[in-house]
């Protein structure tokens, strides 16, 4: 059977990679080009890219990063960040991207999942979406989770879904940087629709916290994290290890 | 040297970064002399059946690979390119395929177990079948890759090298003599997929 996957995501400012804690507050980690390799080879099964930069010269920097880490790694790379147009996925794709991930420029486009699946396929349209509680329901947030655009998140991704969209990230602001858990109460909502692959993010602190995520939530599909993976908290490899002996299909590298 | 075939469709990136990787000599073609002077030949492909059949008829290509197949160089399809191998594919229609291997193009969804998703997306298990096919001369029998597909090859069970379990057996892995196939992306599974180039590199015709 399909394994659960584990996914570093890596967010690219000006060549390097960053990780903010609730969104806030960027620290400097390692080289992206370093940073993947390492991953790959201690097992990670998919690796995601997020350019923050802002800058024409940023964007550039990234692109170049991302040939440089497509021709030295051979995992399946999702690219997010500032993929506003069919250009954008076009200028990725080239550079070895194998999925683009679209969060605030589907909000502002939202013709955008539609055309891009059509154009590149289902599969290399993954609809990221950064939620958080408001008044007893779930709002999409925009602006790196700065901005409470109103939209039921629920809503918005059985449209993305239909529209298209291959795999849904979902990303609870709630549970983000807290180290506490993902947040399973969300994304038990989310799976019990999404009949795409779902890959829970935000609240990762520990490898239990994987294992909980897996046994608890069976239609979640990877697990993506930042911090604790860059930071030498949770080894992938040894994460492997114990989802494997609490009988969680993962793949191993032998 | 290993011609990759280009005719518009799939991102050939990896699939060449990947062939550098190992060492192998490989260029990105559409040209027929290009394709007749090279050792071997890769059929990559992404997207939808239809499509891809309609441009490889209109660039002439499908002679062109029919034409080295039968001169018994090897060939290797990778996920589509895989698939337009067999005799027809039923995605969006019926369309026919290249032939060189007998079998068909189906939908896995109308076959699935209730409450699997499609597509068929991430690292799944190879189950080598024996005796094993020196494909995977440098590959474990339980090796995990990495698929992306919502169709899958049927009727061809004398060809099929190996299967991947998805509450169904779905045929990862094919071979008919020189011309082989994988349903899975070797460019997209880290080092076992590597490995698998390589011996794909290795085979003689």
């Amino acid at each position: 059977m399909i394994t659960k996957r584990i996914i570093p995501c890596l967010d690219v400012r000006d060549g390097r990679v960053v990780k903010g804690v609730n969104f806030l507050g960027l620290r400097d980690v390692s080289g992206p080009v370093e940073l993947a390799k390492y991953y790959s080879d201690c097992g990670a099964d998919e690796l995601v890219f997020y350019d923050i930069t802002a800058s024409a010269e940023g964007r550039a920097l990234f692109t170049g990063i991302l040939r440089d880490v497509a021709s030295t790694i051979f995992i399946p790379l999702t690219v997010g960040g500032g993929i506003r147009a069919l250009a954008d996925f076009e200028r990725v794709l080239a550079c070895g991207a194998d999925k683009v991930s679209v969060n605030s420029g589907a909000i502002q486009n939202p013709r955008l999942i539609a055309e891009a699946a059509k154009r590149y396929g289902d599969q290399c349209v993954v609809l990221s979406v950064d939620a958080k509680r408001v008044n007893g329901t779930y709002h999409v947030f925009a602006k790196g989770g700065r901005e409470d655009t109103g939209m039921d998140a629920l809503e918005w991704i059985r449209r993305g879904i239909g529209d298209g969209a291959g795999e849904i990230v979902l990303n609870s602001i709630d549970t983000d940087g807290v180290k506490r858990g993902f947040d399973l109460e969300m994304l038990a909502d989310v799976c019990a629709f999404a009949d795409v692959p779902v890959i829970a993010s935000g609240g990762a602190g520990r490898m239990e916290d994987f294992v909980t995520l897996f046994k608890e939530i069976p239609g979640v599909d990877a697990g993506l994290a930042a911090s604790i993976f860059h930071f030498g908290e949770v080894s992938i490899s040894e994460l492997k290890d114990v989802l494997a002996r609490e009988g969680i299909n993962v793949r191993r590298i032998l | 040297m290993i011609a990759i075939i280009d005719y518009g469709v799939g991102n050939l990136f990896s699939l060449k970064s990947s062939l550098g990787m190992i060492g192998a000599q490989a260029v990105v073609t559409g040209d027929a002399d290009a394709i007749a002077a090279a050792d071997r030949v890769i059929l990559p492909g992404v997207g939808a059946f239809g499509d891809a059949r309609e441009r490889l008829a209109q660039t002439g290509l499908d002679a062109v690979l029919c034409r080295e197949a039968g001169r018994g160089k090897m060939i290797l399809g990778i996920c589509l390119g895989m698939q337009l191998l067999f005799d027809r594919s039923y995605e969006y229609g019926e369309h026919s395929g290249l032939g060189l291997i007998p079998g068909e193009v189906v939908d896995m969804a109308p076959r699935l177990p209730a409450g699997l998703k499609v597509p068929h997306i991430g690292w799944n298990a190879l189950r080598l079948t024996a005796p094993r096919h020196p494909l995977f001369a440098r590959v474990e029998d339980g090796a995990c890759m990495y698929f992306v597909h919502s169709f899958y090859a049927d009727r061809c069970a004398p060809s099929v090298i190996a299967t991947a379990e998805y509450g169904i057996g779905l045929t990862a892995a094919v071979a008919n003599g020189n011309v082989i196939g994988c349903q899975f992306h070797p460019e997209k599974s880290g080092r076992d997929g590597l490995e698998l180039l390589r011996a794909f590199c290795e085979m003689e015709g």
